[in-house]
Parts: C-alpha cells; sequence; structure tokens
C-alpha cells in the first residue's frame, strides 16, 4: 500500500469541496468515514492479494481533474444516450444533464432520480442505504467513490411495482479536456415482490486517459428479482474501476450481467450476499481484451444464509497483447447449509501475446453444500475450424463465427433486445478487429 | 445412531503412534546462531563448502520474514528455543542391523515397519531417519551394483561431495523462502540418491523418518539425482511420537530428472496433529520441487496427509525439457483442529509438457483443509496442457474446505483445465450401503475410499494399503 502522496491528484481539494456543499450531516459523515479509510488505505498494489495482476499505479499516480459538468459539442452523443426508453438518466462527467435525460410515464411506485436531487429532497431511504452495502474499510476505491461522489442515480421500486422496461443509466466522460475523474454512484432499492431491470452503460472518448470510479449498490427485497446490465464501453485509453455490491433478502433474485469491453485497464468487484434463505443469484461476465488492455473481473458470493443458489458464468476472449485475470470467490459460512454454488470460468486466447490468470476460489465452513468450480483456458478448436473451411468459409470469417459462438451464451441471456442488439453489434465490430489483429 | 454422531466417534480415535524411545541422544543446546551452524557442521564431519553454504543460507535466512499468507492460524514460532540437531549417541555407524540399538528397531517394530521384515521379505531398501542421524541404510550393497547411490544425506556429503555439489540447491536454492533457507542453514540428515544413465532402480527405496527426542525440529534434505533414461520410485512415511509442545519440520525435498528419467515420489505424513482440543502437534512447513531438466522426463508425486497440526506443502513441479510430465495426487485429511494448506505448483517450461492435479481434500471435526495450487504457462510453452482436479469432502459442520487455484497462462497454445467440487457424504450413497447390510461406519470408510482411489491407485502396493489404513484411523470418531 502507498500513502496518499500530498502532492498528487488534489482528492484532498475535491473532499473539501464535498465538504462544503451543504450537504445533509450523515453523508457528510458519510464522506468523512469514507476519506479516513481512503487515507490510511491508500491505491492498493501489486503486494496486496487482490490486486496481486493489476496495477494501479498509472491511477494513483496521475492528478486528475474534475471535467466540465454538461455536454460540450452542440449535437448529443449518440448511442445508448439517445435510446427511446421511459426512464434515461444521462450523467455528463459525473454531474446529471438534464438536456439528455427523460423519465417520463413510470408506473406509480417507481422513482428514478439523480442522487444529488435525492439528498437535496431529504429522502429518507437514502439515509439507511447509501454507503451502507458497499464497504469502504477495506476497499480503497468504493472508499474514495464514496468520499467524492458528487452525482449518480437512485432508483427505488416500490413493493409489488413490476417495471416492465428497463431504467437505463448512461454515464459518459466529454471528449474535451484534459484528464478527468468521476466517481458515478448507483442506488438500486427494489421492494418486496417487486421486478426491474436496471442497465448501465460506461462510455468516453478514446484520446483521453480519464478515470471512472463507479459503485453500484443493489437492494433486492423479499422476493424481488432484479436484472442488473452493466456495460462498460469506456474509451481507448481510460481507467475504469467499479464496484457492485448486491444484498439479497429471502428468495431475492438478482441477474447480474457484466460485459466489460473497453476501457485500457478496467477492474471490476461484482459481489452479492446472499443475506436470507431461498436467495438466488447469477452473475453472468463476458470480457474482451485486445490490444493492450488489461480487464480485471473479482467477483465475490456470499452465502450467509442457507438453501440459497448461485450461478456464475463468465466468459473472456483475449487478443492482441490483452491480459485478462479472473478471481471468482464463493463463501459459504458455517450455518450456510444446503447451499448450491456453481461456478465456471472460461477464456478463449486468440494470440500469442494474451495473458490469462484465472483463480476459482471457494472458502466453505458448511458441510451439506453443493459447490463446484470450473475454469479453462484454450483455443478455437482446431477440428471446427477445419470443418468451417472445409464447407469453404474462409479462416478469417471461421475465426470471428467461432469466437462469436463462444460469446453467444452471455448475450443471450439479455431480456431486453435493444441492449443485446446493440452489444451484438459492439463485440462484432470489436472480435472483427481483433480477429483481424490476429491474423496479421 | 444417526450418521453425524457416528462419523465424530470414529474422528476420535487415538494416535496410535504416540510412544517415545528413550535413548541417550547427543543434543546441542537449543537456540540458532554461526556456532550452532559450525557445530552441526563439525559433528557431521563436513567438508568445507558445506559449511559455508549453511553459513550463506543462514545468513540470508536472518534478512529473510515469515510468511503469514497461509491460510493457516499458529502462534509464533521461537526458533531460538528449538534444538537444531539431535541424533542417537552410537559410537559408530552399525554395519549390519545386528548392531543397531534393539530400542530403536523396537520402535520401528511398532511403526510397523520392521526393518528385518522388510529387508527379507519386502525387498524394499529402507534408510531409516531416527532424528537427525541415519541409522541404518538397508540394501546399500545390491543397489551399489546397479552403480545406485543410495544414502544418508551426511554419508553423501562426505563420500560423494561432487555429486552433492553439483545439485544441491539448483532445485530450491537457499534463498528460496524462509523455511528452505531455515533448512539449508541447518539441515541434519536425510537421504541422497544417484541413479546413473539407463538404470531403471529394481526396488522402491524408502525413508522412514521419525521425530522423536523433545523440542527437536527436524530439518532433513533429500536430494534424488535420476540421470538419463533412468527409473527411481521413493517412498516417504513420517510418524511422530505425542508431544505437548509443536514441533517444527521445515524440510527440503529437491529431485532432479534428466533426459527420459522418471521419479516417482511417494510419501505418508502422519506426524502427530495434536489432540481434540489442538494441542501439540507438529508444524510441517516443507518445500518439495522436482526439476524435469532432460526432454521426455516425468516427475510424479503422490501423497497422503493425514498428519501435523498445520501442515504448508507445495511439492511442485519445474517442467523444463520439452515433453516433460508433471503429476500431483494428493489426499489430505484434516480432523479436529488440525489445519493444512497444501496443493502444488506446476510451472510449464518447456514445450508439450503435460501436467495433472488431482487432489482430494477430507475435512473433519473443525479441520480446515485449503488447497492452494498454481499452474502456470510460461511463454515459451508451446502446446502446454494441464488439467487438474481438486474435490473435498466434508464431514461435520463445523470443518472447512478451501480452494485457492491460480492459473496463469502466457501462450495462446495452452490448454489449461481446473474442477473443483465441495461435497458432503451422500445421504443416498449411505442409505444404498444401509439397505444392502453395510454397517454405517464401513459404509463411510467405503465411500471415502473410493473418494480418495484415485490417488491411492498412484501409491505403490505396501503404501496403498498403509493409506487406506491410515485414512480409516485419521477419520476414526468422526464418522458415526
Amino acid at each position: 500500500m502507498i500513502a496518499l502522496k500530498e502532492d498528487v491528484p488534489g482528492y484532498a481539494a475535491q473532499f473539501e469541496r464535498r465538504m462544503s456543499a451543504g450537504e445533509p450531516a450523515w453523508l457528510r459523515e458519510l464522506r468523512a468515514g469514507a476519506m479516513r479509510s481512503f487515507s490510511t488505505l491508500g491505491f492498493p498494489t501489486t503486494h496486496h492479494e487482490d490486486w496481486k495482476y493489476t496495477n494501479v499505479s498509472p491511477v494513483a499516480t496521475t492528478p486528475f481533474g474534475e471535467g466540465p459538468a454538461a455536454w460540450p459539442a452542440a449535437a448529443p452523443p449518440a448511442g445508448p444516450a439517445a435510446w427511446p426508453v421511459n426512464a434515461r438518466l444521462v450523467f455528463v462527467n459525473g454531474h446529471l444533464s438534464r438536456e439528455l435525460s427523460a423519465v417520463r410515464g413510470l408506473p406509480a411506485g417507481v422513482a428514478v432520480q439523480s442522487l444529488a436531487e435525492a439528498v437535496r429532497n431529504g429522502s429518507t431511504v437514502l439515509e439507511s442505504h447509501l454507503g451502507r452495502h458497499a464497504g469502504y474499510s477495506e476497499q480503497a476505491f468504493v472508499a474514495l467513490n464514496t468520499a467524492l461522489a458528487v452525482d449518480g442515480a437512485v432508483v427505488t421500486i416500490d413493493s409489488g411495482v413490476v417495471l416492465e422496461q428497463p431504467v437505463v443509466l448512461v454515464y459518459l466522460t466529454s471528449p474535451a479536456g484534459g484528464p478527468a475523474a468521476s466517481y458515478p454512484r448507483t442506488l438500486v432499492l427494489a421492494g418486496r415482490e417487486s421486478r426491474a431491470s436496471v442497465v448501465e452503460i460506461y462510455s468516453g472518448p478514446d484520446d483521453s486517459a480519464y478515470f471512472t470510479n463507479a459503485v453500484t449498490e443493489l437492494v433486492v427485497r423479499e422476493g424481488a428479482a432484479v436484472d442488473h446490465y452493466r456495460v462498460q464501453l469506456e474509451g481507448r485509453q481510460a481507467y475504469h474501476v467499479a464496484t457492485v455490491q448486491g444484498v439479497q433478502d429471502r428468495a431475492g433474485i438478482l441477474a447480474s450481467h457484466n460485459f466489460s469491453f473497453g476501457a485500457a485497464l478496467a477492474r471490476h468487484d461484482i459481489n452479492s450476499v446472499l443475506d436470507a434463505e431461498g436467495a438466488e443469484c447469477s452473475l453472468n461476465g463476458l470480457y474482451l481484451a485486445g490490444g493492450s488492455q488489461h480487464v480485471d473481473n473479482h467477483t465475490l458470493l456470499d452465502h450467509a444464509k442457507p438453501n440459497c443458489a448461485s450461478r456464475e458464468l463468465y466468459k473472456g476472449i483475449l487478443g492482441g497483447h490483452g491480459t485478462g485475470v479472473f478471481n471468482g470467490k464463493i463463501v459459504v459460512r458455517q450455518d450456510a447449509q444446503k447451499t448450491n454454488a456453481i461456478q465456471s470460468n472460461k477464456n478463449l486466447l486468440l494470440s500469442r501475446d494474451a495473458v490469462i490468470n484465472t483463480k476459482p476460489q471457494l472458502e466453505i465452513f458448511a458441510d451439506d453444500v453443493r459447490c463446484t468450480h470450473g475454469a479453462t483456458v484454450g483455443q478455437l478448436d482446431r477440428e471446427a475450424l477445419f470443418y468451417l473451411r472445409s464447407r469453404g468459409i474462409p479462416v478469417r470469417d471461421s475465426r470471428d463465427l467461432l469466437t462469436r459462438a463462444f460469446a453467444a451464451e452471455l448475450l443471450d441471456a439479455i431480456r431486453w433486445q435493444p441492449l443485446r442488439e446493440t452489444l451484438e453489434t459492439e463485440l462484432h465490430r470489436r472480435l472483427s478487429q481483433m480477429v483481424e489483429a490476429a491474423a496479421k | 445412531m444417526s450418521t453425524a454422531s457416528n462419523i465424530e466417534s470414529l474422528a476420535l480415535r487415538e494416535y496410535k503412534y504416540g510412544f517415545t524411545t528413550d535413548i541417550e541422544a547427543d543434543t546441542v543446546p537449543p537456540g540458532l546462531s554461526e556456532d550452532i551452524i559450525r557445530l552441526i557442521s563439525a559433528k557431521k564431519r563436513e567438508p568445507e563448502f558445506m559449511l559455508e553454504w549453511r553459513l550463506k543460507a543462514y545468513r540470508h535466512w536472518l534478512t529473510m520474514k515469515e510468511p503469514c499468507w497461509g491460510n493457516v492460524h499458529y502462534p509464533p514460532i521461537d526458533y531460538q528455543k528449538i534444538v537444531y540437531y539431535s541424533g542417537p549417541k552410537t559410537k559408530d555407524r552399525p554395519k549390519s542391523l545386528d548392531e543397531v540399538d534393539p530400542k530403536l528397531l523396537e520402535t520401528y517394530d511398532k511403526l510397523g515397519i520392521p526393518l528385518r521384515e522388510q529387508e527379507w521379505l519386502a525387498g524394499v531398501a529402507v534408510d531409516a531417519v531416527f532424528d537427525s542421524v541415519s541409522v541404518a541404510t538397508t540394501y546399500r550393497k545390491e543397489l551399489a551394483d546397479q552403480g545406485i547411490i543410495f544414502c544418508s544425506f551426511s554419508e553423501a556429503v562426505r563420500e560423494h561431495p561432487d555429486l552433492v555439489q553439483k545439485y544441491l540447491g539448483t532445485v530450491v536454492p537457499y534463498t528460496d523462502n524462509y523455511f528452505a533457507a531455515l533448512n539449508s542453514a541447518v539441515f541434519s540428515d536425510g537421504s541422497f540418491c544417484y541413479v546413473p544413465k539407463g538404470v531403471h532402480c529394481p526396488m522402491e527405496l524408502s525413508t522412514y523418518f521419525r521425530i522423536n527426542a523433545q523440542g527437536t525440529g527436524q530439518f532433513e534434505r533429500t536430494l534424488i539425482i535420476a540421470d538419463e533414461d533412468s527409473f527411481v520410485s521413493y517412498l516417504e512415511g513420517c510418524t511422530a511420537p505425542i508431544r505437548d509442545s509443536n514441533q517444527l519440520h521445515a524440510a527440503v525435498v529437491e529431485l532432479v530428472a534428466m533426459d527420459n528419467a522418471q521419479i516417482k515420489y511417494s510419501t505418508v505424513q502422519n506426524w502427530y496433529p495434536g489432540d481434540k482440543e489442538g494441542r501439540g502437534g507438529i508444524y510441517n512447513f516443507v518445500t518439495k520441487r522436482g526439476k524435469c531438466l532432460g526432454v521426455n522426463s516425468k516427475i510424479s508425486w503422490t501423497q497422503l496427509e493425514t498428519g501435523s497440526a498445520i501442515t504448508g506443502k507445495y511439492p511442485s513441479g519445474l517442467l523444463m525439457g520439452d515433453n516433460s510430465i508433471g503429476e500431483f495426487y494428493s489426499v489430505a485429511v484434516t480432523n479436529n483442529r488440525q489445519q493444512a494448506d497444501t496443493g502444488t505448483k506446476m510451472i510449464h517450461i518447456g514445450r508439450n509438457t503435460r501436467s495433472t492435479i488431482v487432489s482430494k481434500g477430507i475435512s473433519a471435526g473443525q479441520g480446515q483443509n485449503t488447497y492452494r495450487g498454481m499452474v502456470k504457462i510460461l511463454k515459451g510453452a508451446e502446446g502446454a496442457r494441464n488439467y487438474s482436479q481438486c474435490d473435498s469432502m466434508l464431514i461435520g459442520d463445523r470443518c472447512g474446505a478451501h480452494t485457492f487455484p491460480y492459473l496463469e497462462v502466457k501462450n495462446s497454445t495452452a490448454q489449461v483445465e481446473h474442477e473443483a467440487s465441495t461435497s458432503k457424504i451422500g445421504e443416498d450413497q449411505l442409505f444404498y450401503c444401509r439397505q444392502r447390510g453395510i454397517s454405517n461406519e464401513d459404509a463411510v470408510s467405503m465411500i471415502i475410499n473410493g473418494f480418495c482411489k484415485e490417488v491411492f491407485r498412484e501409491l505403490p502396493m505396501e503404501f496403498a494399503v498403509e493409506a487406506q489404513k491410515l485414512l480409516s484411523v485419521s477419520l476414526e470418531g468422526s464418522v458415526g
């Protein structure tokens, strides 16, 4: 661990600004606690077991500024920021953009508001949930986000409400300016027996080495079902560090879908606590690293109570000089009997210089459980390639076809069609680049 | 009777090998310093290079910190309280078994390895290490006829210094880790084996290690070299008597396999595990590593770990030669308050190297069992292949099973597979056995043996039988 250097990034100054923004006492207290943690922890180094393969020193040593609070160009950003959905919040450099956002026609009992707005409105649920689930005492980046988050989204779904369309949250970094940092914060509260899906999209320019440090807390109440999609399409030089923390009550169902395609360095911590009987969690992940990209996925499924089930499938496609890291941890607490946990991590190496470090990890303290994990690393099946070639399909197309087939399972799990189609196109585009690079 | 209590009663069986042999011991004062190292080296009449090497290791050790990454918890070890050398007092080395102290032989009898019987009936050459000095080496002559050197490490240092100097520390350098450095400084004895070119060792070589005198750590050192086109199978068994204070055991094993050579190394580790409350027991921190130096070489580790209060052991394979093979088969049992953090490392360096890892962990009582393994495919390891499987079985609701496999792949032609599962003895399996008239205890024992079968079948015949017996003894009282 390195200590927080006085001269490096003006975190202290940013923190002072947050503290003098007129926020309620509980929030200031929360931020102060988080900042204390961050100062003690400092940025993690590769000596830290959880960061063994991911070096964040470029993040630690860059003095990131704050980007402008509005989209600078006259033309609004295309893509997800313009999707026709009922509830869309668009954030630019961590600030809500009213021009780009649209919230209308939501069913009764559903509230989608910005964090700053919710704080101003004196929302009572906020105090009992914000920063209460994603622990920051040992996670430096969660601490930093908690201390510095300017804005974000708060989505609350009342008991028994079924939300048909997903809530789309778009976190953009604008093209202008030097390296900027933003701290998007998301809180989703799904009431009893409610149904909802939330999509988070992260994107930014290719020509700037900006930093996004996001934290999402998902509270799944009794019998609720939440689909959470996380789409990371950051710019080519970007640093992206994110934590998703789920908390599941009795028979609460959480399905997390984590797509990581962009950024120079990306690190995702996807965690959930199965905190009451009958909870079910599925974690799906698809990560791509080509060029000199580095992508690190750490997942933690904490089976705290008996009779819960979890299923995890993470797949990686690595080309160029790309590096992939997967660390999937399943903890089964002492009395969490009848736990059923299945985990699988599969990796496809497309180039000679691609690297994968995978570590599936089980920590089990109960005896009446069924836990399995598996990890594989391999390349495209030669016979399948031969088969395709024998049918007159060129090598490049064959490779492309097989690689897409490898990823299809995870895209097929997306229930919302526009998102699935967007990601299919995006994946296809990036894969062809990778396959092309490999063919050279 | 319920299954759980049945299983538990099985685990409570007492440690069978808890007796001490009262023999006058030649012991140095406790503590560690350069003087002690000089004294050990002098007592063993070692050549100068050996002492120098020990001192270098000691000086390096002083700069190191005890590792704390293991998934085991124990009070700090006071290295100044340990006696680093203890050997039974005999004026000269016995020339035949008749000259060996009868009390010693009795001890081995109780362990179930009557030297005589083994010598005459089983055809196994035994190099018995009693505490620190190798007491008797049998079948020396028969082996010598084939050019095989099989002797105690101290003898090897004196009689084959060139070989020792050439290979010592080439697989596990004294800078490797804390316990390896300590061992390099103070190692007392161990086995040395050299199999010359083209020789297929005609018998299983075996050593029984045994910690006896109280408060002595045992730091044995084993070096096995299989020259081109040779084959050797080596067995190692460990038992220790009941003691109250914890004893440290920090061994180093180095294996070198040249072109087309094959080494098979089997271990049954049954050091004293401590009592039910976790008092006493051996701390077993061992560095074992094999180097597949030549093309088509093969090193295979098979281990049954039932003893020790704390185990930290990772028999590893450096697969350097093209087409070389590394194998690791392990059964680790933790009962009562035992903790085991064990696994393997397979480092693929050469082309078309292959490794197989099969690890079975059984936790009972409050035992904590950790598999920690690493498979590393380096950039030049074209066409490397690994298959790992680690299964855990839990008996009782207060024990734990953990897996920490690291897979690092830097070559896209590699095929790496890892599979792990954790479960308990299936109710339906038990029921099936019971309804066929098989008693609960037998049924559990049968299921556990089935669970471990993949590993046991890799053990040499003599060991496989002992292993099964030991397994049921270790789990006695946990099944019921």
